[in-house]
């Protein structure tokens, strides 16, 4: 079995003690920036990435990979506990686990979270591995004008499936493009929208625009509401399930485990959608639904294996398409691409420790989080005594000491706050910053496969609709905005972000 | 003229109209090419007209829609977070980690409503140690510790 193969030589990898090092640290900082409100994986990834510079590929993608995941665990014990969400993907668990933890039982809750996020982790991690192969294979035939489609498709239905305005949301994304293409055009040497700077010339670096965008302009949001954090600290005891609990618990696992999966794979999917339609679903699914919002453990149970799942199986399309799809892939392509490996199908056959070691090492460090945070829960909680006017101007030094040592020098230092002033502008605006983050980092593949597909067809832009495989994304991507725009599906979205809002 | 209605889409689809002028002006100095053999303008043009189209919806949207004000900027966040940020930037070549850590620490804790001026001196002090200490021995980043004053 192939499969099998593949996954021993993967776990090989990161179970090496290097590795394994590189996981733990990885899963327990994404651990500790879900727990705190504020700063999101985005802006870690941004944060760590020029420390990863000295690090083996493997190593530095498995650490920046346990931050995704991890964050997913450290949002859940926040939402229960404090009724707080550290990541938009645990905002529902909020609803029953807080409730549950009210009525004493925050133990069930905590354990149900983390043992159905690890269950949805490992079937997560064998479904990547099991559809990374074919997907990979059928990748390796697209010529550029199929791939110039699919960034198109890809780029579409992530701001599809995102919250906020449609048209705004595009608009965000070909800034994004625009962005992408300043520094020397590879193939004339022409300097494009360089400003006469010469450290532009090779471009603007994803680092500086994924922390001012996402952190720099959070912490300043953040600081500008006066509301005090109310903290409620209680003991956390007993972290078992009981008999009944369990039986209630696992159809919800394994429903939210599917859900998460499929959603994970979309273009725009991940962990945040994922965990809205999982307790869209089990409420649905309820006998009774008005147990819902009261202490329902199914309302733990689904949104939080399936944010897990949905956190996992949204490598596939950037493994195997290199092609991200939200916005902490569009950091991992960042990553990739520091390490000089060109995302695409061609990393499983020219890398393919790198590759199968990286699927492996999810599985590996859902382990360790299972293991490890349980026993740290208190430990995580007393971080969150510690107060927002300490907690940020650290933050802001880590992300300084970051982007400065980059390139040792201080452009980067003043291109992050210049992004940052646009972040909060934006964010004033109402223009959500991840379609220009996915946007920036596809804008030089765009281009290139545009420019070939050209050359190719000699000029004739029909190239595009005449190729079944490129027609076909196209006519994918502009089904999506159509039935969007529909006024009817147009009103049942805006009240179901509506709704989330709400939450 | 019609009154705003949505400001918010409003403001932001004249920002995305003059970012597509400003990408269409600039891009002009660089040669266009054919659709076969595409110069280093010819992506950047497209991109320019379409964000102007964009820019132009948006701003139809924010004249008949509704919807909420902007909300205010507040100068002091913005301008001390970003301006510590930079300030670090310039100093810790010449400064080293040590103080220029604990100069950000203070200059970035007068951002909050909450400034403690003892509290945020202390902090920048330990957070001091722990750069040094993350950074420098563990990472091994080429930044000096202390002052260079040969």
């Amino acid at each position: 079995m192939d499969l099998i193969n593949h996954l021993m030589l993967g776990f090989g990898v990161a179970l090496h003690p290097i590795n394994l090092l590189y996981a733990l640290i990885g899963s327990l900082i994404g651990t500790l920036i879900g727990v705190l409100p504020g700063i999101g994986p985005v802006a870690t990834i941004a944060m760590l990435l020029p420390t990863t510079y000295a690090l083996p590929p493997v190593s530095a993608l498995i650490m920046l990979a346990g931050i995704y995941y991890g964050a997913q665990y450290g949002g859940s014990t926040t939402s229960i506990l404090l009724n707080m969400p550290g990541e938009t993907s645990s905002v529902v668990t909020c609803l029953d686990g807080h409730q549950m933890a009210l009525q004493g039982h925050a133990g069930a809750a905590l354990a149900t979270a983390a043992l159905g996020s690890f269950f949805a982790g490992t079937v997560a991690t064998i479904l990547v591995a099991a559809v990374a192969t074919p997907l990979s294979e059928i990748a390796l035939k697209f010529g550029p004008a199929e791939y110039f489609s699919l960034m198109v498709l890809g780029l579409i239905g992530a701001v599809v499936l995102a919250s906020g305005s449609l048209v705004k949301a595009i608009a965000m994304i070909v800034t994004g493009l625009l962005l992408g293409i300043v520094g020397t055009d590879v193939n004339s040497g022409t300097q494009r929208f360089a400003f006469g700077v010469p450290e532009l010339s090779d471009g603007i670096g994803v680092v500086g625009v994924a922390m001012g965008l996402f952190g720099f302009a959070e912490i300043i949001t953040n600081l500008e509401s006066t509301e005090k954090r109310v903290l409620v600290t209680n003991k956390v005891k007993g972290l078992w399930i009981t008999m009944e609990q369990f039986k209630a618990a696992w159809p919800a696992v394994l429903r939210g485990t599917g859900l998460g999966s499929v959603l994970g794979i979309l273009p725009g999917g991940g962990a945040m959608l994922s965990s809205f339609a999982s307790y869209a679903v089990e409420k649905k699914l309820a006998k009774d639904p008005s147990r819902f919002g009261k202490g329902a453990i199914e309302g733990v149970a689904g949104p939080e294996s399936a944010n897990n799942a949905g956190a996992q199986t949204s490598f596939i399309p950037l493994l195997t398409l290199g092609i991200p799809e939200n916005a902490v892939m569009a950091m991992m392509v960042g990553a990739m691409t520091i390490h000089n490996i060109q995302p695409g199908p061609q990393v499983m056959t020219s890398n393919p420790g790198l590759f199968w070691g990286l699927i492996a090492s999810m599985w590996v460090g859902n382990f360790m989080l299972v293991v490890l945070n349980l026993p740290m829960i208190g430990m995580w909680v007393k971080l969150l005594t510690v107060p927002y006017r300490i907690l940020y101007p650290a933050i802001l030094l880590f992300c300084a000491i970051g982007v400065y040592t980059i390139n040792n020098t201080n452009i980067d230092i003043v291109i992050t706050a210049f992004f940052g002033f646009v972040g909060v502008l934006f964010m004033k605006l109402g223009c959500e910053p991840a379609p220009l983050l996915l946007g920036f980092v596809l804008g030089p593949m765009m281009e290139e496969n545009l420019r070939r597909a050209m050359l190719l067809s000699r000029g004739d832009p029909t190239t595009f609709l005449t190729r079944p495989i490129s027609a076909a994304m196209l006519a994918a991507a502009v089904l999506l905005i159509l039935v969007i725009a529909l006024p009817n599906i147009r009103k049942k979205r805006e009240e179901a972000f509506a709704e989330e809002a709400a939450i | 003229m019609a009154p705003i209605r949505n400001p918010k889409d409003f403001w932001a689809g004249l920002l995305f109209v003059g970012l597509g002028i400003f990408a269409l002006i600039l891009g002009s100095n660089y040669t266009l090419g054919t659709a076969a053999r595409m110069g280093p303008g010819y992506f950047p043009r497209i991109l320019g007209l379409l964000l102007i189209l964009l820019g132009a919806i948006i701003v139809l949207n924010g004249l008949r829609g509704r919807g909420e004000g902007i909300p205010p900027y507040k100068w002091r966040p913005l301008l001390v977070v970003l301006g510590s940020v930079v300030l670090f930037g310039f100093i810790v070549a010449k400064l080293g980690v040590a103080i220029s850590t604990v100069i950000l620490i203070v200059t970035a804790s007068a951002a909050s409503h909450e400034f403690r001026p003892r509290e945020a001196v202390m902090s920048g002090v330990l957070l001091a140690a722990l750069a040094v200490g993350v950074f420098i021995v563990g990472l091994s980043l080429q930044l000096p510790i202390w002052p260079d004053f040969s």
